[in-house]
This record gives structure tokens, C-alpha cells and sequence, in this order.
């Protein structure tokens, strides 16, 4: 008998080897699955056990901060941002059933994770877990204006440094206090206006004229025209096979022959959808991909927070050369439904930036370093360009068409005095009588120390009226 | 070399430096301060074991050294985990080991020789089923999770399966032993109701199991430890394949047709699905949320996350099904794995004991019950680990459980037994591991 005990061992250790086999499965190989999963909250919950990391703006003022509650086992902290509404959607929030915007994007740093053996060593030389503070580019002032110079509206605002991508300014409104989030997340998910959503990178907007700085990047850049070609101006041309006029948009009617820059101006869309029409869609996307649509936006926010800007389909999807799609509406950030030109703030933030910045389009990010509670700086995100997106001397003559729009066009309501600021409106009818009020700038032109995106939902103003001014506060602000 | 009974008495040390340690690191890390608390456990508990070490040196002096310091640690290392789970459940388990440990010391005082229960393996036998089939008498018998695992009788809840395997194995071994010869003789085993008979009565009293008590754990075991008894009195291959194919028809069959198994099963089968994962897979997903948050070294002693701020429980059944979750989120993999080492140990030990033994039932009987045992963790550690379905039995000396604990002393006073009856006249010889 004792041969079949000796077998009986070894497939009971074979059995017991299947369990260790198991064991490993969870803990070492499928153990990112779990955690992602989205009905495991223990990732959430031991991050409520750890003294999470501060946010803090660019001047120092703590915009997230954690409260010890309760003791023992059953100590945790409670997240407390001293800034109520003011930076809900830059900065989001941390509690046990949800987290979002940069509380997210930066957990690991907040929460001070490291790879599994530097946590082990630290435990063993008796060094308790604590989060990293998390210093943001963000200006409470310039984020206290732009809050205060949307009011009631509903919209957003976002700015940035042309040369850095630093982000300034991220304002979407409505807004709502992060404190009242764990007593109110029913409410304020099905809150009139949506609240919660972040609109400066979770929605896309038909951009309207803005569209234009784009096109005109892509007209000059490509070599196609200078600022001084003369184009007509006439109304109505056929247009991807139907007939476009100049009147009720901007400005109206027949223009006649003038030149693309006093067509830049006067924001004519005749002259813009030829523009693009003589381009073609594959040089259109090309430069629209340069500027940043198309892709995930390269920011430090959440990827599931963001959507990608381009011309989109009846379908949500993103069209691409061959979907036929009008490409003269595009090229005036209209379209149809075989593809229409959408654009988050943020995009549109970025296309100012970087025709601002030389034509080189600079990785946009919220933070700016992380310090861990000793002081010391652990990381520190540094300027990285992402793109060459215009030669040096296209941007600079988009740029000169830019400010004569701010001089003697559509956004004379964005003259700051003793500072030359570049810009473009744009309103972009919703069908329903009212419109989306657009504008882009940066300033001074030459050497830009702001580049900002405003988007102004459901006005019945034009974007010189409405959106231009609230830039030009934002601006006045961050430009000292 | 060092006599037996002085390396039982060494192998207690780790013993008692898993109880001290434990308490110490669970205590540091509830109140950042140790207390006298944790000294007086870590002695009482020395206490215990050393007295059982003392008895066993003057009671089965020959018997094997390791199987009590074995058995000791993970009864240790349980009382501290579920010490870490809920105090007061620590309490109770304490006096319910002190029980065992009596229990144990009574089996030997009163059973000097395991021959004895031969005589008796009708008796034996009847008296187990009858114990299988309490938990559905009405009256005494509760449901829990759909599954009937205890008889209740005034203030005293015991799960009578634990007490039923040691029966139904000391059956199974003194009726395998004489009729072995029949079985094995001949190509083909004569298929007499009389040799058969027993057979298909074990196979027909798991499948019933598996209606009436709906314990698809304990019905596992059960069948798993017939087998491989089975295969060891024979060494046929063809009946334990029969025997497989009997079960597996039948387990095949109940799991389409009744609804408790069948959703067991479904569980096992995807544990994540979004219908499933906050109701009936909850128990399994939230195990193994627990075992990958542990990682390959674990959050460390006191460090898992068992409720949350709310103090609702994030774990269901931590001290009982789910303590190897729990094992595997405080210690990681090494810790997890350290314990199954403990167990193939104790299988090694066991099958040890059965390989010196010379005579058929005492082979038998200690394969048996060592079989019973390593299936048992099988059993509950596949559950967990989403290997088998998920069914509640306990993880031996480790889970909380008066009845578990107190059969599985029993278990080992039957081992020990044997033990020292097979040792006292074989000659010393090398093993797989030096005894």
C-alpha cells in the first residue's frame, strides 16, 4: 500500500501546488485587473487611510487638504478643499466612492505610492505612508475673475502660458462646492445645467469662427496665401455643393475682393470655406492633428475626463479624409452631418497658445512639482513641447492677422490698453435661436505671456460681445 | 540525533513566537502600544501547548514529533488572526482550542488502542451519517447561506460534518480493509452487492449530502477521502475512476437541477459580472480584491482592510470562509504560501505515519484522516483562491469554528495514536522528511 500512499502525497501536493499556483494568480498577476476593477473599492478605501498629499496653487493657497477623523483601525481622512467651488473641476475631488480631475490623475503622487519594495523598506524602517503635495500652476486671482466674469452664464474658461503650458485658469460653469459631494453626489449628478461636468475639457462645441485661426495656420503655413492675398469676399458661393452666405453670422453680406487678412477681421466665411476648400480635407486634418485634435489631449487630468477634439460624425465617431465631410464648413468650424468641427476649450486654448508661442505647441499640464512633506522636491514637470505645429515665420504672420482682429475687427471688446493682444471671436448658431459666444487670444502678441479659450453656452450675444470681454479680464489679471 | 519528544518540545518554539509576535504586531497596530495582554495570551497558549507535550511524552512517546507543533502553529496562527478580526470571537476561540485540547487528552487516556474501533465501525458509521443529517432535522437543524451546516441545540451551535468525517473515515478504513482482498481480486471486481454495497452507499449518502444538507464542500471531502482510500486499500485505478465518473454525473446533474448549486456555480464561473458581482459574487470577489491587495508581502500584520469608515464590512465571513483572504492580504503571497507549506507538511506527516504503520486499518485509518484533512483545505482554499467553487468549510485549526477545532484535535489524537503504535516497534528510517 505504501506505493499508493506515496502517489496519493504526490497528488495531494500537485492539488496543494494548484492553490500556490491560484494564490500567485491574484496576488502578483492579476493583481492590477482587480484593482482596476471597478467593484473593488479597497484601492479607494486604503487611500482614505493614508494622510493624502495637499493641492495648492501657484501662489501657495491650499485648495485640497486632509483632515484626520476618527481613530485606530478606523482612522481616515476626510478630504477638505478651503476653496470651495471655486477649483471644483481643475482639481476635483477624493472620496470613498468616486475620485476625479487632478485628485485623480495625481493619486499615486497624493498618495504617496511607490513601487511595492520601497513601501516594504519604508515599513520596516518604521517610515509611515504619506501623500506628496501636488503644487499646481493654478492662479487663484485670474480663477476668482474668470469665475466671477462668467457669472450665471454657463461656460468655461481656460488659460494657459503660451511658452510653458502651464495651465492658469480652468473654469467651467456651473460650478459646485466639492465639500457638499459625498452628502449631495445624487443631486448634484442630476443637477439642472450639469454642474459636475468639467466643460473646459469634457465638452466639444462646434468652435465656430475660431475655427478660422486654425485654417488661416494652415493657409499661410502651407503656402498656399499670404496675409496680403486677395480673395473674394462675395456672398453667397456654393459651398460643399450648397449655397453659404455671409449674412446673420459676423458681420454680412458682400465683401468683394479684400485681403485674407482684412478677411480674418471681418470674420467672412465665404472667404475661409473656399480657403479651406482649396486646402482639402487632408490638409485641413493635417494641421488640425498638429494643433492637437484628433488625440487624447496630453494633459495631467484624467483621460476618461477629457474627449478629444476633430470633426465629428452624426455618430459621435471622429471622421477622418475619406468620410467626405464638408470641408469648407469645417474650415469655419461648422459642418455637417457627414462631419462637424468640434472643440473643447481646451483645445482652442491650445490653438491660441501655439500660434502665440512661434508655432510650437507646448505640452499643456496642471502641475508644476511635487514636494513631499520634508520639503523636498520629489518631481518637477518640466516645459516639453510637444509639436513644431507652424514655422516661426507663419505663426508670426497669423499672429499679425490675430491682433488686427483685436485692432479694428470683430474683438475690439478685448483691447487691453498698452498691451497688443491677439485674438478671434466666434458665435456659433445652435439652431435654436441662440448661440455659443467663442473667443481666443493671447497677449502681449509678440512675446505672449496668456493664451485663454472662453466659450460662453446658450447667449444670444456674439463672441466679440460676450466672450471677448470676460478674456479680457482673465488677461488683464494674469498680465499684472 | 535529537530524540523525538525533545523536537516536539523545539518545534513549539516558532509556536510561541508566531503567538507573541502576532498579538504584538496586531496590538502595535491598533493602539500604537503594546500591553501586558499580549504576553499573557502568548504564555497561556505556551501553557497549553507545553502541558500537550508533556502529556503526549508520557502517554504516546513514540508517536510522531512534528504532527503537534504542526497543528499548534496553525491553530496559533489562527487564534491571532481571528484576534485581529474581532476580540471577543478571539475569546471564544481560545476556550473552544482549551476544549480541543481536552477533548484530544481524553481520546488518548480513553483509547489506548485504535484497534478497538473496528469492533464498533457499524456503530461508528451509523453514528456518523446520523450526525450528517442532523442539520435538516427540524427543530435543531439552521440554514445558513442556503446550505443546512449546523445543528443548534440551546446556546450550543456545532457543525456536526466535522465530527461525521472522523467517523465515516474510521468506517471506510476498518471496511476497505477486509474486503480489499475481494476487490482487488480478479481483473474485474466482482460486482456482489456485498462488496459494492458500501460503495454506492458512500456515493449515495454524498449525493444526498448535496440535496438535504446542500453542502457541496463537505460532500466534496467526503468523497474525495472515500477515493482515496479506495485507491490506496486497492490500488485500482478503475474503481477510483468509476467512483470520479459517479460523482462527477452526479454533482453534474445537481448542479443543473438545484438552484443553490447551480448558483454557486455560475459564481465560480465569473464572479465579476456586473449582475452578479454586488449579490451573489460579492463574498468571492471581495476574497480576491483582498488577495491581490496583499500583493507578494501582504499590507502586514493588523493591516488589512476589513470594514469600512462606516464600520459596515467590506469582507464577508472574514474569521470563517474567508481567512485565507485575509491570511493572504496581511502576509501576501510568501505568508499564504508559508501556510500551505504547513499543511503539505501535516499531509506528509500523516501519510508518513500510515507508511510506517504495519497492519491494513492503521494504514487506512491514518491515510484517511490525513486525506480528509488536506482535502478539506483544498476544499476551502480553492474557494477562495476562485480554483473550485466557493463552499463553506473551515480552514482547519486556522478559521474560527469551535467544531471545527475540536474535530481536528480528535483528528490528531487519532493520528498521534496511531503514530505511536506504528513507531514503537518500526525501525528508524529516512523519508521524505527526516523523522
Amino acid at each position: 500500500m505504501n506505493r499508493q500512499i506515496v502517489q496519493l502525497f504526490t497528488l495531494l501536493a500537485v492539488l496543494f501546488g494548484i492553490l500556490v499556483f491560484a494564490t500567485s494568480w491574484w496576488t502578483v498577476w492579476g493583481r492590477d485587473g482587480l484593482e482596476d476593477n471597478t467593484a473593488n473599492r479597497r484601492p479607494l478605501l486604503e487611500d482614505l487611510r493614508v494622510p493624502r498629499g495637499d493641492i495648492l496653487a501657484e501662489d501657495g493657497t491650499v485648495l485640497a487638504h486632509s483632515n484626520a477623523q476618527g481613530s485606530g483601525e478606523q482612522k481616515i481622512y476626510v478630504r477638505d478643499y478651503p476653496e470651495g467651488s471655486l477649483f471644483a473641476h481643475a482639481i476635483g475631488y477624493s472620496f470613498i466612492d468616486q475620485r476625479v480631475g487632478l485628485e485623480e490623475s495625481r493619486n499615486d503622487e497624493l498618495t504617496g505610492e511607490k513601487n511595492e519594495f520601497l513601501t516594504l523598506f519604508e515599513e520596516l524602517v518604521g517610515h509611515e505612508r504619506e501623500g506628496d503635495d501636488v503644487h499646481t500652476n493654478l492662479d487663484p486671482a485670474a480663477q476668482q475673475v474668470a469665475m466671477e466674469a462668467l457669472g450665471s452664464n454657463t461656460g468655461a474658461v481656460v488659460a494657459m502660458e503660451p511658452a510653458t503650458g502651464k495651465v492658469r485658469v480652468m473654469v467651467s460653469s456651473p460650478t459646485f462646492d466639492p465639500n457638499e459631494w459625498e452628502e449631495h453626489s445624487r443631486e448634484l449628478n442630476q443637477a439642472e445645467g450639469a454642474p459636475i461636468v468639467n466643460r473646459a475639457t469634457q465638452s466639444r462645441y462646434p468652435p465656430g469662427s475660431t475655427m478660422k485661426a486654425v485654417t488661416a495656420s494652415a493657409a499661410i503655413d502651407s503656402g498656399e496665401y499670404t496675409p496680403d492675398s486677395i480673395v473674394s469676399g462675395e456672398s453667397p458661393k456654393i459651398i460643399g455643393g450648397a449655397p453659404l452666405s455671409n449674412c446673420c453670422a459676423e458681420g454680412s453680406g458682400d465683401y468683394g475682393p479684400l485681403t485674407l487678412t482684412q478677411a480674418l477681421t471681418q470674420s467672412v466665411n465665404t472667404v475661409w470655406a473656399e480657403v479651406g476648400e482649396k486646402l482639402g480635407a487632408g490638409t485641413m486634418l493635417d494641421y488640425m492633428e498638429k494643433f492637437g485634435f484628433n488625440s487624447d489631449p496630453p494633459l495631467d487630468y484624467p483621460h476618461d475626463q477629457m474627449v478629444e477634439s476633430g470633426v465629428v460624425k452624426a455618430n459621435g465617431d471622429l471622421a477622418d479624409e475619406n468620410d467626405g465631410f464638408d470641408v469648407g464648413r469645417v474650415a469655419i468650424g461648422q459642418g455637417g452631418a457627414e462631419g462637424q468641427t468640434q472643440a473643447t476649450p481646451l483645445q482652442m486654448a491650445t490653438v491660441a497658445a501655439t500660434i502665440g508661442n512661434d508655432g510650437v505647441r507646448m505640452r499643456p499640464r496642471l502641475t508644476d512639482r511635487i514636494v513631499d512633506k520634508d520639503g523636498r522636491v520629489r518631481d518637477t514637470i518640466d516645459p516639453s513641447e510637444e509639436t513644431r505645429v507652424l514655422k516661426t515665420e507663419s505663426a508670426d504672420q497669423v499672429q499679425v492677422m490675430m491682433e488686427s482682429v483685436v485692432q479694428s475687427g470683430t474683438a475690439t471688446a478685448a483691447q487691453i490698453p498698452g498691451v497688443a493682444v491677439a485674438g478671434k471671436t466666434g458665435t456659433a448658431e445652435r439652431g435654436d435661436g441662440t448661440n455659443n459666444a467663442w473667443f481666443i487670444a493671447f497677449a502681449p502678441a509678440d512675446e505672449p505671456k496668456v493664451a485663454i479659450a472662453v466659450v460662453v453656452e446658450n447667449t444670444t450675444g456674439q463672441g466679440g460681445q460676450i466672450a471677448a470681454p470676460i478674456a479680457k479680464q482673465v488677461m488683464e489679471n494674469l498680465l499684472g | 540525533m535529537i530524540p523525538a519528544r525533545w523536537r516536539e518540545l523545539f518545534g513549539l518554539i516558532p509556536v510561541t513566537l508566531l503567538v507573541t509576535a502576532g498579538f504584538t504586531a496586531v496590538l502595535i497596530t491598533r493602539s500604537e502600544s503594546t500591553s501586558e495582554v499580549t504576553t499573557t495570551y502568548g504564555l497561556f497558549f505556551l501553557g497549553c501547548c507545553v502541558f500537550a507535550h508533556l502529556f503526549i511524552r508520557a502517554r504516546l512517546p513514540h508517536a510522531d514529533p512534528y504532527i503537534f507543533p504542526l497543528a499548534a502553529s496553525l491553530a496559533a496562527i489562527g487564534l491571532v488572526m481571528i484576534y485581529r478580526i474581532d476580540e471577543e470571537l478571539a475569546r471564544e476561540q481560545a476556550q473552544w482550542f482549551v476544549v480541543g485540547l481536552l477533548l484530544f487528552v481524553a481520546t488518548i487516556v480513553f483509547l489506548r488502542d485504535h484497534r478497538v474501533l473496528e469492533r464498533y465501525r457499524y456503530t461508528i458509521a451509523a453514528v456518523g451519517l446520523a450526525l450528517l443529517f442532523m442539520p435538516r432535522l427540524p427543530g435543531i437543524g439552521s440554514q445558513v447561506n442556503g446550505a443546512f451546516l449546523a445543528v443548534k441545540i440551546g446556546p450550543i451551535q456545532f457543525q456536526p460534518a466535522e465530527f461525521a468525517k472522523i467517523a465515516i473515515i474510521i468506517f471506510l478504513a476498518s471496511y476497505l480493509n477486509d474486503t480489499r482482498e475481494v476487490l482487488v481480486k480478479g481483473r474485474i471486481p466482482r460486482l456482489s452487492m456485498k462488496h459494492f454495497g458500501p460503495l454506492l452507499l458512500v456515493w449515495g449518502a454524498s449525493m444526498l449530502m448535496l440535496v438535504f444538507i446542500r453542502d457541496l464542500g463537505s460532500s466534496l471531502m467526503f468523497f474525495g477521502g472515500f477515493l482515496a482510500l479506495v485507491y490506496v486499500a486497492t490500488a485500482r485505478l478503475s474503481l477510483v475512476a468509476a467512483g470520479f465518473g459517479l460523482f462527477v454525473v452526479g454533482a453534474t446533474f445537481l448542479a443543473n437541477n438545484i438552484s443553490h448549486v447551480h448558483e454557486r456555480v455560475d459564481i465560480w464561473r465569473d464572479p465579476f459580472a456586473s449582475d452578479v458581482v454586488d449579490k451573489e459574487g460579492y463574498q468571492v470577489a471581495q476574497g480576491l480584491f483582498a488577495q491581490a491587495d496583499g500583493g507578494l508581502f501582504g499590507t502586514g500584520f493588523g493591516e488589512s482592510l476589513l470594514k469600512l469608515p462606516s464600520g459596515q464590512s467590506i469582507l464577508p465571513a472574514p474569521h470563517t470562509d474567508l481567512i485565507y483572504a485575509v491570511f493572504t492580504n496581511e502576509l501576501g503571497l510568501f505568508g499564504a504560501v508559508a501556510l500551505i507549506v504547513a499543511y503539505l507538511l501535516f499531509t506528509e506527516r500523516g501519510f508518513k505515519t500510515a507508511m510506517v504503520a504495519q497492519d491494513g486499518f492503521t494504514k487506512l485509518l491514518a491515510v484517511g484522516l490525513t486525506a480528509v484533512f488536506a482535502l478539506q483545505v483544498f476544499v476551502i482554499v480553492g474557494g477562495v483562491t476562485k480554483t473550485i467553487p466557493l463552499t463553506g468549510v473551515t480552514l482547519p485549526f486556522v478559521s474560527y469554528g469551535g467544531s471545527s477545532i475540536v474535530a481536528n484535535f480528535v483528528l490528531i489524537a487519532l493520528l498521534l495514536i496511531v503514530s505511536d503504535s506504528a513507531r514503537r516497534g518500526a525501525p528508524r528510517e529516512g523519508g521524505l522528511v527526516a523523522s
